[in-house]
Formats: structure tokens, C-alpha cells, sequence
């Protein structure tokens, strides 16, 4: 083991303490649990204050466009009375090209306040371009940590292009081979230069989302008379999902079911130096989404403030053939060239819109920007180089890291709904593993309580849940 | 080609060798270096590809490592042709057409 890794990390705690100027353990209540809420209110901003800080940096109030066209084709392919009206909102309208200006927008207008001179991520998503871009408007330094390449240098064409629009707005870009040494690399920088911690899972981050959702209720109000019946929100580390459903809760929306998609990228490691290259998307996927579901507080700050579970009705899959083929229906049918990975919720949308009544919506809630690297062609041509299989058939029998398969005919879309159930539990079981059987059954309410909230369901289901464990100890 | 003072380059270095990696990490990984990539420009007077330098980055922090390119140049493109999608585009257009009818 390397000793210069080893003594930073025994560092850690007290390097991020200074480049995030959060005290979390003050949040700390019972044994496991803290208040997400008191965090959430004391360190972030209010919706109306962030959306005055939005809109200073030309983020968000992004068009919201009805999807005629797809939700035609996907009629033609329900049955009788069925097929919601799909609708999209457009988020590759801001700044940087993708929803992720919104959470950059907050994290870096707060660095500036409390004078920091620059902000460093740790990213290799479109967050990149969203703090650099965010960080030139505010005259901020900086530095953007990617996880790049394999070992023979071959690099994702969609992180190069990332990188390539995190230069183009001045920030320095570091880029590294697989592996999760990168939060080594991340914290020397924060210890070397003093800058912010501009992650994307602080408490103004995730706040920053909120106005992504408050605005689609908005917008749906004023196109339909009244709230989404469903959003499809795209998850990987569950900012999205979560800050998207607050908004929407403190809109008002409190019908609108929420519902996570990810890409199926079962059976692939995602810190393997032979896998990287065998997957097509970076993010989105459901080798972040199920891990940082069922343990938020596995990020780069102590307490994540994204915590998918505490507001998902629904989590679904969709296969990578069945995202490019979306976002080649959302380019030849409404004229919408997007980026793939901002399809993911679209290939889910149009799924379940065959399940729902015609007199129902369902909002696909992101687009992301395209380009060179960062398009459907790049990354399928990416894909065959590196001897994945590409056809046309039933993308259900696409074998991640294997082939990709573009679906034959639309009707073989669709979401392969994940056990919510199961993940609920697999919550819980984090919650209280460092316990014994003993001080599991001491759990006060507080506890009890809070891991009601963290997944959704009631003190009663917490608890015969936890009989479950220490039965099983 | 020589790379001078103030050209804009960009520098390779290993951060851990191979055997050396964080402990978590799988097999095939832990047997691969850890390596990085910075832009910025040269600090040396002169310098050859492959031998070490310094540069300064766009934040005006100084790092070492082995020059690999000069005047680097982002080599990401649009790819191969994918003839399957435009397969995928005629049948929508002709399932569009059956709907629009």
C-alpha cells in the first residue's frame, strides 16, 4: 500500500471539514439516525433564494415541450384508452448544457460567499461542465477530477467530450485511469489548494434541484390544469430523484408519482480496469443507482443530501438499446437531437405511458445537450471497437458489457421494475450494521423513526424489518 | 519536435504502481498503475516527448510528469458509421406514416 495514500486518507475528516465548512455531526440524533430535515433547512437556501441565485447565472426556467409525436407512437402500440400524454422538460436549455447547472449554480455561489477563490468536483458527468461553466460566470478557479481512462489509455468518447467543455470554460481538467483512488487524488487537490468542495451531494446541491421540480408542476398547470400523474427522473447517486421530488412536494404536487429509472448495467464492476470501457453509459446506471439508494452516505461528504429511497413510488430499468433508440425517436420525431444519457427517463416514460389512460401525463423530467463523444453514434461506434455485439432485435436480451441491442420494433421497450422492497431493506440493513442483536432491539424511536423516512414506510415496517435482521445475527 | 517555454502541453505521470493500489479495488484493476493526465503550460526552457517536466496549469498550480503531447488536440469525434440506426429510421418513418394516415 502506498504510504502517501495512507497518511492523506487518515486525513480526510479533517480536510473536508475545511473545504465544505459543513459541521454534519451536529445533525447526529440516536444511534443511526440524523436530521436530514434540520440539515437540509440550516445549511441550504430556500426555493426562493435559489431560484434568485438561478436565475443571476441564466440557470433553469427551461421550456417544457409535449412529446405529440411519441406519445402517438406509443398509442399506437397500447391498448384501447391507454397511453399517457408524454411531456419533457427540456434541461440541456441551460447553461451547460444539462440539469446539473442547477445543483453547480448553488455550490458555487456558495464558495464564492464564503471566499473561497476556487471549487474542485469530482466528476466525470456533465457536473464538470456545470461547475466550470457556473465557476467563470462567478470568476472562481477551477478543478475538475475525472476517472477517464483505462489502462491502455483508451479513454469514453463522452468523458473526452466532458473534458473538452470543462477547458472550454477555463477550468483545469485532471483526468485519471479506473479506480476508486481518485477520492486520493480529489482530496490532495482540496489539501493542496484550499479550494471548495463543490460536491454534488450538499445540502444547496441537492437544493438546487428542487426548482427543476417546483417549475415542471408549474409548467404543468399552466399546459394541463393540474399536476403530472407521474415523473420519470433518471437516478445514479439520487440527487436528481431527490432534489426534483422536493420540489415538486413543495410545489404542491403531492400526487405526481415519482419514479426513478436507471440503465441496466447488471453484472459489471464499476472500479474493473477491463469493464470500464464495456459499458456505453457513465452515469445513469444501476451500478450507482442501487448502491447509492440503498447507502446514501457512501459519497464525498459525510452525510449525502441525496436519499432517492426517502421519495421513490417506483424504480425501473431499461436496457441500453432501448435509451439510443429513444434518442434517435426523440431527434426523428420531435426534432430534439439530445444527448443519450438524458433519455434514460424518456425509454422508462414511454414504457409506462402504455400502462396509464389516455387522460394521464407523464413528464420526462431532464434532456441533456450532444455532441462529438457525446451522442449516440460515437458511443455506439465505441462500443463495437471494444468488441461489444450491436444489433437490431429484443432488447430484452441485451447482456450488459456483452451486446446492445436496438429494439426490432418500439412495442419491445420496456421498464423492468426493480424490487422496491427489497431495497427498502437492504436500507435498513446498512442503517444498522455496525450493531449486534442487542442494541438493535434497544433502537429508540428516534432511530426507528428516522429509518421510516429514510425508505418511505412506517415505524411498523421498520420494525419487522429489524426483528428480521437480529433474528437472523 | 521540441517543446519550448510556454507551449501548451500536456504531461502523463504514475501516481501508484501496479500491486500498489487502494485495497478495495478488483483484481484486474489492482494489477494496473494508477496514473494521471494534466494540461498546462511548460515551465522548462526546452524540452523532448518523454522526458520530465513542469507546467502550469490553467489554475496556475505547477505539476510534474512526463511529456507525452504537444499542443494537444481533443481527438473525440462523431465515430464510425452505425448503419443500424439508419435501419431504425426508415422503419419509424414508415410506422409514423401508418399512424399519421
Amino acid at each position: 500500500m502506498n504510504s502517501e495514500y495512507t497518511a492523506l486518507m487518515s486525513r480526510k475528516n479533517e480536510i473536508m471539514k475545511k473545504a465544505i465548512a459543513i459541521d454534519y455531526s451536529g445533525f447526529s440524533r440516536g444511534k443511526v439516525a440524523f436530521d436530514y430535515e434540520a440539515m437540509m433547512r440550516e445549511v441550504g437556501y430556500s426555493l426562493d433564494e435559489i431560484r434568485l441565485i438561478q436565475s443571476e447565472s441564466g440557470v433553469g426556467n427551461t421550456p417544457l415541450y409535449e412529446l405529440r409525436n411519441v406519445t402517438k407512437l406509443a398509442r399506437h402500440y397500447s391498448s384501447e384508452g391507454r397511453g399517457a400524454r408524454i411531456f419533457i422538460k427540456d434541461e440541456a436549455s441551460n447553461p451547460s448544457g444539462s440539469f446539473k447547472a442547477r445543483r453547480a449554480a448553488t455550490a458555487v455561489y456558495h464558495a464564492k460567499k464564503l471566499g473561497y477563490r476556487g471549487v474542485i468536483a469530482a466528476t466525470s458527468g456533465n457536473y464538470g461542465a456545470a461547475v466550470a461553466s457556473q465557476a467563470a460566470m462567478r470568476g472562481l478557479d477551477c478543478i475538475i477530477v475525472q476517472e477517464c481512462y483505462d489502462s491502455n489509455g483508451r479513454g469514453q468518447p463522452e468523458i473526452i467530450e466532458k473534458a473538452r467543455k470543462c477547458e472550454a470554460y477555463g477550468a483545469e481538467v485532471v483526468q485519471l485511469t479506473v479506480g476508486p483512488e481518485l477520492f486520493f487524488v480529489f482530496l490532495k487537490l482540496l489539501d493542496e489548494t484550499g479550494y471548495f468542495n463543490a460536491s454534488l451531494y450538499t445540502p444547496f446541491g441537492i437544493a438546487g434541484v428542487e426548482t427543476l421540480g417546483y417549475e415542471l408542476n408549474q409548467q404543468m398547470l399552466e399546459k394541463t390544469g393540474r399536476p403530472a400523474d407521474a415523473v420519470v427522473i433518471t437516478n445514479a447517486g439520487g440527487g436528481n430523484l431527490t432534489g426534483t421530488a422536493r420540489g415538486l412536494l413543495k410545489a404542491g404536487a403531492d400526487s405526481t408519482k415519482v419514479i426513478g429509472a436507471s440503465v441496466n448495467l447488471k453484472g459489471l464492476h464499476m472500479a474493473s480496469d477491463r469493464q470500464f470501457n464495456l459499458k456505453s453509459f457513465t452515469t445513469g446506471h444501476t451500478g450507482f443507482g442501487i448502491p447509492f439508494a440503498t447507502l446514501p452516505d457512501r459519497s464525498d461528504v459525510p452525510r449525502s443530501a441525496g436519499r432517492p429511497l426517502r421519495y421513490m413510488d417506483r424504480y425501473v430499468t431499461v436496457n441500453q438499446g432501448e435509451v439510443f433508440y429513444m434518442t434517435e425517436v426523440l431527434a426523428q420525431l420531435e426534432g430534439l437531437e439530445r444527448g443519450p444519457a438524458g433519455s434514460i427517463s424518456l425509454a422508462a416514460a414511454f414504457a409506462i405511458a402504455k400502462e396509464m389512460g389516455q387522460d394521464e401525463t407523464i413528464v420526462v423530467q431532464e434532456t441533456e445537450y450532444t455532441g462529438a463523444g457525446k451522442h449516440i453514434q460515437p458511443q455506439i461506434s465505441f462500443a463495437r471497437e471494444n468488441g461489444i455485439e450491436v444489433g437490431i432485435g429484443n432488447p430484452a436480451d441485451e447482456v450488459p458489457g456483452k451486446s446492445i441491442i436496438l429494439p426490432e420494433d418500439p412495442s419491445m421497450i420496456s421498464a423492468v421494475d426493480l424490487d422496491l422492497d427489497k431495497l427498502r431493506k437492504s436500507l435498513i440493513h446498512n442503517c444498522v450494521k455496525e450493531l449486534d442483536s442487542d442494541q438493535i432491539r434497544a433502537l429508540e424511536s428516534v432511530d426507528i423513526e428516522y429509518m421510516a423516512l429514510e425508505t418511505k414506510t412506517s415505524a411498523d415496517y421498520v420494525r419487522r424489518c429489524l426483528s428480521e435482521i437480529s433474528c437472523g445475527n | 519536435m521540441k517543446a519550448k517555454k510556454d507551449d501548451w502541453v500536456r504531461i502523463h505521470s504514475i501516481l501508484m504502481q501496479g500491486g500498489q493500489r487502494a485495497p478495495q479495488v478488483p483484481e484486474d484493476t489492482a494489477e494496473v498503475p494508477y496514473e494521471s493526465w494534466n494540461k498546462g503550460f511548460l515551465v522548462d526552457d526546452e524540452a523532448e516527448p518523454g522526458s520530465e517536466v513542469t507546467i502550469e496549469t490553467s489554475t496556475g498550480r505547477r505539476v510534474s510528469g512526463t511529456l507525452v503531447e504537444i499542443n494537444p488536440a481533443y481527438k473525440h469525434s462523431f465515430g464510425s458509421c452505425i448503419p443500424e440506426i439508419f435501419h431504425i429510421d426508415r422503419k419509424l418513418k414508415s410506422i409514423m406514416k401508418e399512424i399519421w394516415r
